[in-house]
């Protein structure tokens, strides 16, 4: 099974989900992030999710359920670069993934994420 | 001259009804044709000029006469004997129909044969009242078909007019404009549906994907009515774009508009709202760090 790559920039996590979604990568994904912004101290993950086009409801309640467990473990996530396809959808779908932090791409993304982490006070 | 037989068992190749209106057309096409005109400009419907009405006239005339005498059963107005006159009838509703005639004018176009029609059988038929009757009512039968044929086929073409301007409509009604640096603009205007909702929806998602746009303001000053339908729509396009990371001032909500909203009981809390595009324009520069000042002033 595939297992999606969590990579370390200072003080934030940087998820880049590449392939399309199964459920299982999904679950996975979520105890692997949980478990290493618990190991490493990191107060912001960044999901950059530019490459995925299709997603269910499923992936969209995950995206939320992620962005929760991070919040309860002290740390802002950002979903960035997410296809106009994939908005429609998630909207028609009746998910506006409340509470989630959205950015256009990874730099804006990393803008949200150094501003949140200086109102923490450095 | 006992002509007593049952209606509407149209068999033979021309019955004796058919030929009584073969007769009648044959006998003097010209003048027959001259009454017919006067007719329709007697029910006040011939709007077209008297040339165009004269065509129409002889090649509705034409193929009618040539239907009968190709032995078209008039009982039975579908079938292939009747194709030419079908296409003489719909060119004649089409042009009438880009002219702007009415559905009734157009029709009554087709129904001024009757008189003539009918005059002219009478004194063909004699004193047989049974030839007369019988001949009466093949035509007039025939006649009333042409004309729902007329009517249906000027229906159907002004819905295909209507059909290509709505999608015209659809197409010129959506633009997304560039305000400023990273603020785009959807001028909305007129009634919000679905289909119409979800064009904008795309196209406006995909210039924030292209331009990187993080504010987008849809104004609805030209939309002329809101209800809860048309708000949910509102509210799902401002869903999507804060899902893609940007965000969205609502402008132009004119105060009635506002007032039917509150009366609704519309939540459109959590959405940025101003009453004209250029307040949303002053607020979109200002969370931009921009400061407008008039110069020399």
């Amino acid at each position: 099974m595939d297992r999606i790559p969590i990579l370390r920039m200072g003080r934030s996590l940087l998820v880049t989900i590449q392939v399309d979604l199964q459920d299982r990568t999904a679950v996975a994904l979520q105890e692997d992030l949980s478990a290493k912004i618990e190991e490493t101290g990191a107060d912001g993950v960044l999901i950059d999710i530019s490459a995925l086009e299709i997603v269910d409801s499923f992936v969209g309640r995950m995206l939320s359920t992620i962005s929760g467990i991070a919040r309860v473990l002290d740390a802002t996530v950002v979903v960035v670069g997410m296809q106009p396809a994939v908005a429609i959808t998630l909207v028609e779908l009746g998910l506006s993934l409340e509470g989630v932090r959205t950015a256009l791409n990874v730099e804006r993304g990393m803008a949200v994420l150094r501003a949140a982490q200086d109102r923490r006070g450095g | 001259m006992g002509y007593a037989r049952p209606l509407g068992n149209g068999g033979s190749p021309m019955n004796i009804e058919v030929k009584a209106i073969v007769d009648v057309l044959e006998a003097a096409p010209e003048r027959f044709r001259q009454d017919w005109l006067s007719e329709v400009s007697k029910s006040g419907s011939a709007r077209a000029t008297s040339a165009t009405a004269e065509r129409d006239v002889r090649a509705i005339f034409d193929a009618l006469l040539g239907g009968l005498r190709a032995g078209a059963d008039p009982g039975r107005f579908e079938d292939a004997g009747w194709h030419p006159l079908h296409n003489v009838l719909a060119a004649l509703s089409q042009s009438r129909a880009a002219q702007g005639s009415s559905a009734g004018e157009t029709s009554q176009f087709v129904m001024a044969l009757k008189r003539p029609l009918f005059v002219d059988l009478r004194q063909h038929t004699g004193n047989d009242a049974q030839r007369l009757f019988d001949a009466l009512w093949t035509s007039s039968l025939l006649v009333d078909r042409m004309a729902q044929w007329t009517a249906d086929t000027y229906q159907r073409s002004r819905e295909d007019v209507v059909q290509r301007q709505q999608e015209e409509l659809l197409e010129l009604s959506t633009p997304v404009v560039k305000l400023w640096d990273g603020v785009l603009a959807v001028p909305m205007i007129g009634t919000l549906d679905s289909s119409r909702t979800q064009l904008v929806m795309e196209s406006l998602l995909q210039r924030i994907v292209e331009t990187g746009s993080e504010l987008a303001i849809i104004d609805i000053t030209g939309v002329p009515t809101v209800d809860t339908l048309v708000a949910q729509h509102l509210l799902k396009t401002v869903t999507a774009i804060r899902l893609m990371g940007a965000d969205c001032i609502i402008s132009g909500i004119r105060p009635q508009i506002a007032q039917t909203i509150v009366h609704l009981g519309i939540d459109l809390q959590g959405i940025t709202t101003k009453a004209t595009l250029a307040d949303a324009l002053r607020l979109a520069m200002r969370s931009a760090g921009y400061t407008v000042t008039r110069a020399g002033g």
